[in-house]
């Protein structure tokens, strides 16, 4: 399991190349075809600033290459916002006093019908982590429900043991998505004071629960800018790396949210600018050359459009983040998160046509589940 | 040339360039291409197609009066994934032939010689014409062959990679042994490697990454053509051997007493 790999990674020195990364390291790692974790650090640091243009190249190429001209597109699906949970930076924190839902399966439909009329063919169930509301057989019911409309089915919910992954493999679920937050252990526990996201380890392990119940796509990633943000990201990428080696039948994705305003006002300790998030995209493709690089309606449509041909290669367009969000203009949930790009999902792909890529709707197929 | 077919499982096809559909910017620039390769085989990935809805998709930009198009299993991981698909594909109303691949690495989408002989044992039996994308091993290939397999279809490097032929000593006793046509597929990432292969005496070439992802995947399409047409040329023109030592280009002529 990852955490026992986890114990055996100098975390100081990690911190010591972030400190010391020098131009030299920068250009030794666009020289090489195969980056280890000090080259990734270079190319995140504030020594890879004048060879953004290179990297950016060298990341826009391998993406071309490896995924062509076309980006995959996908939808999250909130279907509860009841948490027990009190991470500190979240909207859906239990103490929060925010209007909460769960959705009814009858609701699920609604909502699924419009996201599928909107194009999409995957979809991404997302909720908080409550399982007197939202427990394995709802989601497992839910998933079952939406099978006949949907190509691909995800999950991004509270961990869950290696059986319960196993009954949403077999009733439909092929993705998971599971975010660290953070691999800073005494941050995670400043951050998460209650509840079960407490405990750090039973996280760390997730992916590897997944994966071995059968999971086809892992996602993982941190909450950007809630710790030190380039050993966080050089600790996504050594877990992305131990990920594809030791479930080499397993598709990995990293995504890359940036700490948001949300109730609660939690603000970031290390906040991380357009550029910095740039060049972790590009650091990414460079390091993990197959990985799935998925960016969010988090950013900025603007944003979106500049930096997507460098190595992203999934995006999510018109999301909703509260339950009942694409249907019920009246829901009284919350929202987690304020989205940042707000056009339609028609709009976005005629962008994305306009830069000379194609919105994939469908890359999946039910009979492969 | 102009009897100069290729012919797979009784049908007779012109072009000796496949072209697949993944990658494009957009439909429309992968029919120019199409067009453009002349190609009269055409892959698509089942995962990719409705085929409950055709007419929403890639397909409704194919002329399938003039093209095959070649389903292929693509992102089946085991034997029963892709026997699944395939049996779909069919059912749903493609022709019943299909392109099995069989690869459950994501990253390097390198085939799986074991899961792909079971599914294409299984699927010969159930009347597909059967066409496995396989790693260039040469027994593997004749167990194919044995199996029904209609052809084989031997990698030249690792898929998306644009390497070329790196496979070339197994590609050549592949070649030498083989009683079904011969296609190589991936890795071909210029013109010259489409020759090459041709030139060694492969029976067709398949090519996506390398046209879909050029800088004008039209004006590549066609030199893709080209360049396949022309090894396939200089294969039936029979190579002049190639020497280490310079030779008198009439050997007669440097005879001295003459
Ligand atoms: S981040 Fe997740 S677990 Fe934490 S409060 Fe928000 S919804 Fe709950």
């Amino acid at each position: 399991m990852y955490s026992d790999v986890f114990k055996t990674i100098n975390q100081g020195e990690l911190l010591h190349w972030i400190e010391n990364s020098t131009a030299a390291d920068v250009q030794r790692a666009l020289g090489k075809e195969k980056l280890d974790v000090r080259d990734f650090i270079a190319l995140i640091s504030p020594s890879a600033d004048e060879f953004l243009p290179k990297i950016a190249e060298k990341a826009r190429q391998l993406t071309v290459q490896r995924f062509g001209r076309t980006i995959l597109m996908y939808a999250p699906l909130y279907v509860s916002n009841y948490c027990t949970n009190a991470c500190v930076y979240c909207g859906f924190n239990h103490g929060n006093d925010v209007g909460r839902v769960c959705l009814t399966f009858d609701e699920v439909e609604q909502e699924a019908a419009a996201i599928a009329a909107e194009g999409f063919r995957h979809l991404l169930l997302v909720s908080g982590e409550d399982e007197r509301y939202c427990d394995t057989p709802y989601l497992a019911a839910v998933a079952k429900q939406l099978k006949p409309r949907f190509s691909s089915i995800g999950v991004e919910v509270q961990p869950l043991s290696t059986e319960d992954y196993s009954t949403l493999v077999e009733n439909g679920v092929d993705a998971l998505t599971i975010y660290q937050e953070t691999y800073e252990q005494n941050l995670y526990k400043h951050v998460h004071p209650g509840g079960k996201k407490s405990r750090f380890a039973w996280r760390l392990d997730t992916p590897d629960r997944g994966a071995q119940a059968g999971m086809r796509k892992i996602g993982i990633g941190v909450l950007l800018g809630l710790g030190n943000f380039r050993l966080d990201a050089a600790n996504v990428a050594l877990h992305a790396q131990y990920l594809m080696k030791n479930y080499w039948r397993t598709q990995v994705s990293v995504s890359f949210p940036r700490l948001r305003e949300a109730a609660g006002g939690y603000q970031p300790n290390d906040p991380v600018s357009d550029k910095d998030l740039f060049k972790i995209i590009c650091a990414f493709r460079l390091f993990t050359v197959d990985a799935v690089l998925v960016l969010s309606t988090r950013e900025s449509a603007k944003f979106r459009d500049l930096v997507f041909p460098y190595g992203v290669t999934q995006m999510s367009a018109g999301s909703r983040t509260n339950p009942g969000g694409y249907t019920n203009a009246e829901s009284i949930a919350e929202v987690q998160f304020h989205i940042e790009d707000d056009r339609t999902p028609d709009e976005v792909a005629k962008t994305l046509a306009k830069h000379g890529y194609e919105a994939v709707w469908k890359d999946w197929d039910k009979l492969l589940a | 040339m102009s009897q100069d077919f290729l012919t797979i499982a009784g049908r007779q096809f012109r072009s000796r360039l496949f072209v697949g559909t993944g990658k494009f910017a957009s439909n429309q620039i992968m029919r120019q291409a199409i067009d453009a390769s002349e190609s009269e085989v055409v892959t698509v990935a089942l995962r990719r197609v409705n085929l409950d809805a055709p007419q929403d998709d890639m397909l409704a930009s194919i002329d399938i009066s003039r093209i095959l198009l070649l389903p292929n299993t693509a992102g089946a991981r085991s034997a029963e994934e892709a026997i699944r698909l395939a049996r779909y594909a069919r059912s749903a109303g493609c022709p019943n032939w299909i392109k099995l691949e069989v690869t459950p690495d994501p990253r390097y989408l390198l085939p799986d010689p074991i899961e792909t002989l079971k599914a294409a044992e299984i699927l010969v039996k159930e009347g597909f014409i059967v066409l496995p994308y396989i790693n260039a091993d040469p027994i593997l290939c004749k167990h194919l062959e044995e199996a029904g397999c209609a052809t084989v279809m031997p990698l030249g490097s690792p898929i998306g990679s644009n390497k070329g032929i790196k496979t070339r000593e197994n590609l050549q006793i592949i070649i030498e042994q083989a009683k079904v046509p011969v296609i190589v597929d991936a890795g071909l990432g210029a013109p010259s490697h489409a020759a090459e292969a041709m030139e060694m005496g492969a029976d067709a070439v398949l090519v996506n990454t390398a046209i879909a992802v050029a800088g004008n995947p039209v004006a590549m399409a066609r030199a893709f053509a080209k360049g396949t047409q022309a090894g396939r040329e200089a294969y039936l023109a029979a190579l002049a051997p190639e020497s280490s030592i310079a030779e008198a280009s009439s050997p007669l002529a440097g005879l001295m007493w003459s």
